[in-house]
């Protein structure tokens, strides 16, 4: 065996490298009215007609905080296991931008509302309280103003409630991290705080992204990616940084730290801010505002308003139903899904993991809506029909044929197996059948008599079909070989 | 003391075009204020809280019930650019 | 001359109240003064009497309004070019409730721009001469609300105080000036220069009329103003003759600063008190000779941010040859006076990266100083008692061009301000032929008693003070 004397390029070229990734999470929260004045909230509306002299940010005006974005606020930090801040203040955050009316965010800045905290596996460092920017819309060349391109700003968002969630860096993959924001937005949805929605932006997600030597512990530099508006184009988006930062170190090259915008159309990522117009958002105390200071009474009715959460759900379907993991997580990650099989159990005394399937692998193909309180299938009638194929007063396949027709049409199961003739076999019924199967397949009752156990599969076969599927396949059995003489 | 550096890196952070004259004046009187008031610098201070605000009350805080908005011929009435759209100005990064 | 020129605000009120005078004669005297001014002391004056309710308390005296607060569709620029033409979408509480009182605007005052300055010299439209010598400086920023109520051209005037803008002019024009406890009087619809210092108060001819326009401006809490509190009590009119039992504490009467006149006068004053009552004696207020340095950190730094939202996108004017950032750098170098770019550049440097410990920082913990320096004296004495400017009005031109000397200015007021304690000025005498104020402060929501004290020592001095014949 010859010796090969690793060069250093070689080593580096060979290295693997662990993802070190870390969120910031945007929630809009669901408040009737905006952060800083009584300016109702409203998706799609007439540009510029949810506006006032606050949040348009006209000389004289001052903010006045929104107590139920606070409730919220405390409700998140509560449901995320994060210390309550006994006093905590907000800032100005200043910058020049035409979204920005003031001039300046008001935000919460060095004593944010919570720290510390964990949702499934990944620790949460804070939780803020934060007023959102308003909408610019690119007018493009055609509106142009002195031969510049223009852009035209709407201050319906403007001021919209925001808590900013920063977790720790302990995510470690693309998939993770998109497993995980599912989980958060369950748990959103779930407290009601937030229509959760990627697309029109009341749930947006950055992340920090940064790689190491596989088993080092230090940090390396992190790159912060925006603009990641699904959790497919999270997954994609941190999938390719990861990939671009190995290829620098690789390379022998040196991460920059910088903010990247993530271009979905093409898969790809692009500086968002040139290194001279380093950010200096010169914060201090916002001197309008006084301080949260959150007293036993505002504590208690946040601490009231949570209802159980998704992963604490997903251990109780496991451990109290008896459900298989990933069903439970199914079912409590989509907490209508969670809400509907719970109202469907309560209904019937059905099998809970017989139900639970049935909602999960039958339901939900049936599902023309996320939502499945908006199907024609009622959780009762759901139920009902689940309880009656354990009851084996239907067949699992004529189980499924109802199940349409409840999808279809709504109603009621057992209305639905008597009309349509899908119960099963009465007990002369299918006596009858087996007799004519037996008549019809002469040289396979000869071959059983004979001891061959396997020729009953033709006569089942027969009755089966003479039946479609209305007969129980144990009870059939019974009846042929009763009949042969066996 | 003040650079000019400084005060050219400062008027950008707070958007002010300034001609060559008032880059000059400004470092010249910036200089002669900022002496003034360094003069802070020399007191022990150590263990002092800072007040950012003498109002002693917290919690102040609104119900959640909406108001009127303005009008949106009103809201838009002051803009120097007003359009359809709303708020018209050169779009950022353009040029 | 009319004799009613000669009435003070709270005499007028009543001569309405009586029937021996109506509210649209007064408010039509006052406006044809102030429509025909020469001083530079009105930027707006109102067309006609408003309707007044007959039982409103303030029976329809005019005020005259600083230009910092903003009047549904009347301009309301704070004397500044970048807001030329803005005509407010609503209305500040503080002005609402003088209207609701029945006290009518009768027009908008000359100020320094944004308020920043101790002279009015720094208005974009213009400066005020001060009625005692044409040649001399109101004071600031309130220069137009003091100039107008010292020459007879409004009953009475609010202004607003960051660091001394209300008494500084009172005291610069022989005039009464009063500076509430922070927080007292709301600060919506007030356009903010530096919000933790900002407060609005009353310029009036004497302590009685400041007290009644304090007593309307202040009240239950404004839901539009996180930083208001409700008032404790009603302010009562003022009606002591005797200072009997209370303790005055000097400070600042030996600073090289302060003009020998301005001494004498103050000690002539000091000498009333002991006349009628009270004690007077020296008092030491740590760190309140660093206040200067700590304001002019902490207001140019808040209002850096302030002042961000005059960027010509949604009201005001704007400047434009091309892209985003000169649109914004052309604005507001355009827009701003040369005053507004300092400050906006001190408090920039102030906040930025680097320095905020030592400039904001430090400065904060000054402020903790000075409050307690403050508590700390009164539990000796009832109030504190200082000249409110060092020296009496200076000539125009005389300190433009060096921005520290005005400064200086307001060495006397703006510990009281960076307290947050209430402070009134009231004229204590001449000095060659100017008027010189006395400031008397006292602790949070002490204004009842202040008021007190500053009448019964305003009958003994006895200072005549109008300048309109």
């Amino acid at each position: 065996m010859t010796q090969r004397a690793a060069g250093a390029g070689d080593e580096l070229a060979e290295r693997r490298y662990e993802p070190v990734i870390g969120l910031e999470i945007h929630v809009q929260l669901k408040t009737r009215t905006k952060m800083f004045c009584g300016c109702e909230l409203a998706f799609g509306e007439e540009p510029n007609t949810l506006t006032c002299p606050v949040c348009l940010g006209h000389p004289g005006t001052l903010p006045v905080l929104n107590a139920e974005a606070v409730h919220f606020g405390l409700m998140i930090g509560l449901a995320l296991g994060c210390e309550i801040a006994p006093r905590s203040i907000f800032h100005r955050k200043n910058y020049f931008y035409p979204d920005l009316p003031k001039g300046y965010q008001i935000s919460q800045y060095d004593i944010p509302l919570a720290t510390g905290g964990r949702l499934g596996d990944v620790r949460i460092h804070r939780v803020h309280l934060e007023e959102d920017a308003a909408k610019l819309v690119h007018a493009g060349s055609s509106g142009r103003i002195h031969g510049a391109e223009a852009s035209a700003v709407d201050f319906n968002r403007g001021g919209t409630p925001l808590v900013e969630i920063v977790t720790e860096p302990d995510i470690h993959s693309p998939q993770q991290a998109g497993e995980w924001l599912r989980l958060l937005r369950a748990t959103l949805k779930r407290l009601g705080v937030s229509d959760v929605n990627m697309e029109e932006g009341s749930l947006r997600c950055d992340a920090n992204v940064s790689i190491r030597p596989a088993g080092t512990a230090t940090l390396g530099t992190k790159t912060e990616l925006k603009n990641m508006n699904s959790f497919r184009f999270l997954e994609r988006g941190i999938e390719a940084e990861i990939a671009r930062q190995e290829e620098i170190l690789r390379g022998g090259g040196a991460i920059e730290q910088e903010t990247l915008h993530f271009d979905p159309a093409t898969g790809s990522l692009s500086s968002l801010r040139s290194k001279e117009e380093a950010h200096d958002y010169r914060y201090f105390p916002e001197p309008d505002l006084v301080p949260i200071a959150p007293t036993d009474e505002m504590l208690a009715r946040a601490r009231e308003a949570l209802p159980e959460l998704p992963a604490a759900r997903a251990e109780r379907f496991e451990r109290d139903l008896g459900l298989p993991a990933a069903t439970a997580k199914l079912l409590a990650f989509r907490s209508e899904l969670g809400d509907y099989f719970e109202e469907a159990l309560a209904a019937d005394s059905a099998d809970a993991p017989a139900l639970a399937n049935w909602v999960t692998v039958e339901l939900v193909p049936r599902l023309e809506d996320e939502d499945p309180f908006a199907s024609k299938v009622k959780p009762r009638a759901l139920a009902r029909l689940v309880a009656m194929v354990s009851e084996r007063s239907v067949s699992q396949s004529a189980a499924k044929e109802v199940l349409d027709v409840l999808a279809a049409e709504g109603g009621e199961p057992a209305a639905i197996v008597e009309q349509r003739g899908l119960g099963m076999a009465g007990a002369n019924e299918l006596g009858a059948i087996v007799e004519r199967a037996i008549e019809a397949n002469p040289k396979a009752a000869e071959e059983f008599r004979a001891g061959k156990q396997k020729a009953i599969g033709a006569i089942v076969g027969f009755v089966m079909r003479e039946t479609q599927g209305r007969a129980d396949g144990g009870e059939v059995n019974r009846l042929i070989r009763e009949k042969l003489g066996a | 003391m003040i650079a000019r550096e400084q005060v050219l890196h400062v008027a950008r952070l707070a958007r002010l075009a300034l001609t060559e004259e008032e880059v000059e004046r400004m470092t010249e009187e910036l200089s002669s204020i900022l002496e003034h008031i360094e003069r802070i610098g020399e007191l022990d201070l150590d263990d002092v809280e800072p007040t950012s605000h003498v109002v002693d009350v917290e919690n102040v805080l609104r119900a959640d019930v909406p108001r009127p908005s303005l009008p949106r011929e009103k809201a838009l009435a002051p803009a120097p650019d007003p359009g359809p759209a709303g708020f018209r100005v050169p779009s950022p990064g353009a040029s | 001359m009319s004799e009613l020129l000669e009435l003070s605000a709270a005499a007028a009120a009543e001569r309405v109240r009586a029937g021996e005078l109506s509210a649209r004669e007064l408010f039509e005297l006052y406006r044809e003064r102030a429509a025909n001014e020469d001083l530079g002391a009105f930027l707006w004056v109102a067309d006609e009497a408003p309707e007044v309710p007959a039982d409103a308390p303030l029976c329809g005296v005019p005020v005259a309004v600083k230009d910092l607060f903003c009047v549904e569709g009347v301009p309301s620029t704070a004397a500044s070019r970048i807001l030329e033409g803005y005509r407010p979408p609503y209305t500040a509480t503080a002005v609402e409730r003088l209207i609701e009182a029945g006290a009518p605007v009768l027009g908008k005052t000359n100020m320094d721009e944004f308020a920043m300055g101790s002279s009015n010299e720094n208005s974009g439209y213009g400066v005020v001469l001060n009625p005692w010598d044409r040649e001399r400086v109101p004071g600031g920023s309130s220069g137009g609300s003091a100039a107008a109520v010292a020459a007879g051209l409004a009953p009475w005037a609010i202004g607003t105080d960051t660091g001394g803008s209300i008494r500084q002019p009172a005291a610069l024009c022989g005039i009464v000036g009063l500076k509430p406890t922070y927080g007292a009087v709301s600060r919506y619809g007030m356009i903010a220069f530096a919000s933790s210092l900002d407060q609005c108060g009353p310029l009036t001819r004497d302590v009685t009329d400041a007290a009644l326009l304090l007593r309307h401006l202040v009240g239950r809490r404004d839901p539009c103003d996180s930083t208001h509190l409700e008032f404790p009590g009603e302010v009562s009119l003022p009606g002591a003759e005797s200072l009997t039992g209370l303790r005055f504490g000097v400070w600042g009467l030996e600073e090289e600063g302060v003009e020998p006149g301005v001494a004498a006068a103050c000690r002539a004053a000091l000498a009333r008190i002991e006349e009628l009552g009270g004690a007077v004696e020296e008092i030491e207020l740590p760190y309140a000779e660093h206040g200067l340095s700590a304001y002019y950190v902490i207001a140019p730094a808040e209002a850096s941010a302030n002042l961000a939202r005059y960027d010509g996108v949604r009201y005001g004017a704007r400047s434009l040859d091309g892209d985003l950032t000169s649109m914004y750098e052309r604005t507001r170098a355009e827009g701003f006076g040369a005053e507004v770019k300092r400050r906006i550049m001190i408090g920039t440097y102030a906040l930025s990266s680097g320095y905020y410990e030592a400039y904001y920082g430090r400065a904060q913990k000054v402020r903790t100083k000075i409050v307690e320096s403050f508590r700390a004296a009164f539990e000796k004495v009832d109030f504190v008692v200082t000249p409110t400017s060092p020296t009496v009005a200076f000539k125009l031109g005389e300190r433009t061009a060096n921005p520290l000397a005005m400064y200086l200015s307001d060495y006397f007021t703006v510990p009281m301000s960076l307290a947050g304690i209430p402070a009134i000025s009231i004229p204590a005498g001449l000095s060659d032929g100017l008027p010189v104020g006395l400031q008397i402060a006292g602790p949070p929501f002490s204004e009842s008693r202040i008021l007190d004290a500053a009448h019964a020592l305003e009958q003994a001095i006895g200072f005549e003070g109008r300048r309109w014949r």
